[in-house]
């Protein structure tokens, strides 16, 4: 694990292949919850936090259970439950232990088990750092700063989005074009801004 | 003698300056550029301007009705944007594509968001990221200068992203010639004099601030110098100001009064977040020039730094 | 039989879950580069559909009402598990144009939305009308979103080469494209609702995740 490999996790999991600007993973919440910045960016931290740490379970569980069993074809069915479980449980945890920071993001948790982002970069990470059943070497964490890093791209995606969203709250928008669909052609247009940055080498 | 027993709403005390006002003088300080490009590129250089004018302004007048609203595109806006398209494009290129980004840059990104005044990202930086993530071949073959012929030739800062020399002395030009725009590129950022004088007139005259412009080009001179590709402060600071658009970008597309920050402060860190950016696309990107890009991330940006950097409230203590 | 019809065509127009209801965005947009993605995408989604649905009501009374969002997961995850090795089986090309967006069917919304708000209330013959409604209404959204992006960004429509006369804007089969093509056919959709009158903008995202 050397700081090129770093970087270039990072960089192309915030910009280049940003979750939801091009990969459309997690869409449905960036634009359901980007209307106002504060649960847009409670909403950013929650999706951060369940990626991250669900790319280290799965990872782990696909290493350890899938593999040795010869069952890697249950991936699909074994990741959704343990990132629905693993997400109640925090959920509970926090709500119990912890009643401001409940109230500041906990309440996002449970909409994220059916975000496709988790479930994505669970996927993606089973793909890109398996080579023929056999785990790459430093995948675990290479596994756990992909989920981290998709989870900053997705928070600073939404952060951009809310703030401009904000903006235009009091503009006489074309009518029809009010709220989603407007957001829809500024996600375009965001993305077409950070396609600037393809191609990048180190 | 009625009007004088009511209360208008403020501001009561106008300064006489209007939005078509605004846009002449920009208008007129980016003329000796327009110029400039019919002078070095020939002909073809107006026609791109005055399809990408037109595109722009017709498309302005059908929105408008559309959407049965005063027809106002005789406010110079939809034309500055739409000569602004130009300056971003190659001479050579064909008709359709100041027309299609003309159309581009007022629907999409001027007219989706409310019009003037309401968009988020510069249109016609939009516009220009537009056509070339579509067509990339008409957007990045340049005309030679001088040469009626059509011969091509890269731009200085393609020529150096394909490692094929490494600085200006190998690239048989000098800085005199960046100067006056003997160069490839696209039409009105070439020659870098004529738009210095634009520039001037326009802070002479208090229509920009000095803030953005200047922190954008010192950080992307100033970072080039630094991390060069030749070695830790051996870059080439005066090269990097003069090679690509960035003074086009700097003195006319990131002191834009929509879509900027508001307050000097704001201006300063867009200038500075612009320069970053641009640097970083230039020197380990894809794409040889960053400057577009680099501004329309900032225009994204630009609502957090106005909210974040909002000026203290008078009478109230710095810690809220 | 008036009413099996019904339940079928509410999800091809009004309640189509792409344009009416707004379900389901990331497959839409990642695979709609291609129209035969598109087929292949719906084709995958309909049958994920019509088996969760007709599992889902026929054991609706058996499954308490505390646990039923897992029950419903398990049951769609099985249907997209059998999906999976069936594409890569016999459609491996197509399995790998999809890519993630084939394992991914299990959180798409629409699946687990009708499981929710139709399957565990009524009856299995309604079910799978309400499921082949939904995965043909998707289907078809799907290909129109496909065709247009395909035509402008390839020129090429189901493969073969309409480019005579124009060159094709190559930014519509990539990300922005699939953002502007999405967000100006809602815009279409709401600009219809609003000349009908009916009221019925587009107003948010239904979307499970986002309640």
């Amino acid at each position: 694990m050397d700081v090129s490999k770093f970087i270039t996790i990072m960089i192309s999991m915030v910009f280049i292949n940003n979750f939801i600007l091009s990969k459309f993973l997690g869409l449905c919440s960036f634009i359901g919850v980007s209307k106002e910045s504060k649960p847009a960016l409670s909403m950013g931290f929650a999706v951060t936090f369940v990626t991250t740490m669900s790319s280290m379970i799965t990872w782990l569980i696909y290493r350890y259970l899938l593999i040795p069993f010869n069952i890697t074809y249950l991936r699909t069915i074994s990741f959704i439950l343990v990132i629905a479980s693993f997400v109640q449980l925090v959920e509970m945890v926090v709500r119990k232990s912890s009643p401001a920071l409940y109230r500041a993001f906990g309440i996002y948790l449970p909409l994220i088990t059916v975000n496709c982002a988790v479930l994505g970069v669970a996927v993606l990470n089973s793909e890109e750092f398996f080579i023929n059943g056999q785990a790459v070497k430093g995948g675990f964490l290479m596994s756990a700063l992909q989920g981290f890093f998709a989870g900053i791209g997705y928070l600073l995606a939404m952060l951009l989005m809310s703030g401009i969203r904000e903006r235009l709250e009091l503009i006489d928008l074309p009518k029809s074009l009010k709220d989603v669909p407007l957001a829809f052609i500024i996600a375009s247009l965001m993305s077409l801004a950070f396609m600037g940055f393809s191609g990048f080498k180190f | 003698m009625p009007d004088r027993l009511y209360v208008s709403v403020s501001p009561h005390i106008h300064s006489g300056e209007s939005v078509p006002r605004v846009m002449r003088t920009v208008f007129i300080a980016l003329i000796p550029s327009g110029l400039a490009g019919v002078f070095i590129f020939g002909f073809p250089a107006l026609k791109v301007m005055l399809i990408s004018i037109l595109s722009c302004l017709i498309t302005e007048c059908l929105i408008q009705k559309a959407r049965r609203q005063k027809i106002a595109a005789s406010d110079g806006s939809a034309a500055l944007t739409g000569l602004l398209l130009a300056y971003n494009l190659s001479s050579n290129v064909p008709f359709w594509i100041p027309l299609a980004g003309g159309i581009f840059a007022i629907a999409i990104a001027k007219q989706a968001f409310g019009g003037l005044g309401a968009n988020i990202f510069n249109p016609a930086l939009a516009a220009r990221a537009f056509l070339l993530a579509s067509w990339p071949k008409h957007m990045t073959e340049f005309l030679r200068p001088f040469s009626a012929d059509g011969i091509t030739q890269a731009t200085p800062l393609t020529v150096i992203k394909e490692g094929a020399v490494k600085g200006l002395s190998d690239l048989g030009i000098s800085y005199w010639d960046l100067f006056l725009g003997r160069r490839g590129g696209c039409l009105g950022e070439v020659c870098i004099i004529a738009l210095l004088l634009g520039a001037l007139y326009l802070l002479w005259k208090g229509y920009i601030w000095y803030h953005a412009p200047a922190g954008f080009v010192l950080t992307v001179g100033g970072l080039s110098w630094i991390f060069a590709a030749q070695g830790f402060l051996k870059g080439d600071f005066l090269f990097s100001v003069l090679a690509g658009g960035l003074i086009l970008g700097a003195f006319y597309m990131a002191t834009d009064y929509v879509t900027t920050p508001i307050t000097k402060r704001g201006q300063l860190v867009f200038g500075i977040g612009c320069g970053i950016i641009a640097f970083v696309i230039r020197r380990f990107g894809g794409y040889p020039e960053g400057v577009s890009y680099s501004i329309l991330i900032m225009n994204a940006l630009t609502p957090l730094i106005d909210r974040y950097l909002r000026p203290r409230k008078y009478g109230l203590s710095k810690s809220k | 039989m008036k009413r099996l019809l019904k339940e079928f065509t509410k999800g091809i127009t009004i309640e189509n879950p792409t344009f009416g209801l707004v379900l389901g965005l990331c497959p839409t947009l990642a695979v709609s580069t291609s129209v035969i993605n598109a087929i292949g995408m719906g084709v995958a989604a309909t049958f994920v559909l019509l088996g969760s649905n007709i599992i889902i009501s026929s054991v609706r009374k058996l499954i308490p009402d505390q646990i039923r969002i897992p029950c419903f997961i398990v049951i769609i995850a099985t249907f997209v598990t059998i999906v999976e090795l069936l594409m890569k089986a016999y459609f491996p090309a197509l399995n790998t144009a999809l890519g993630i967006f084939v394992p991914l069917i299990v959180v798409n919304c629409i699946v687990l939305g009708r499981a929710e708000a139709f399957a565990c209330k009524r009856p299995v013959v309604d079910s799978i009308f309400d499921a082949l409604g939904m995965g043909v209404g998707f289907t078809l959204a799907l290909c129109i979103i496909a065709a247009i992006r395909e035509v402008l960004g390839a020129g090429k429509l189901l493969g073969f080469s309409l480019s005579k006369g124009f060159e094709p804007a190559a930014i519509m089969i990539l990300a922005p494209g699939a953002l502007l093509t999405m967000g100006l056919l809602i815009g279409l959709v709401n600009y219809w609702h609003i000349k009908q009158k009916t009221n019925k903008e587009i107003k948010r995202v239904g979307c499970n995740g986002c309640k």
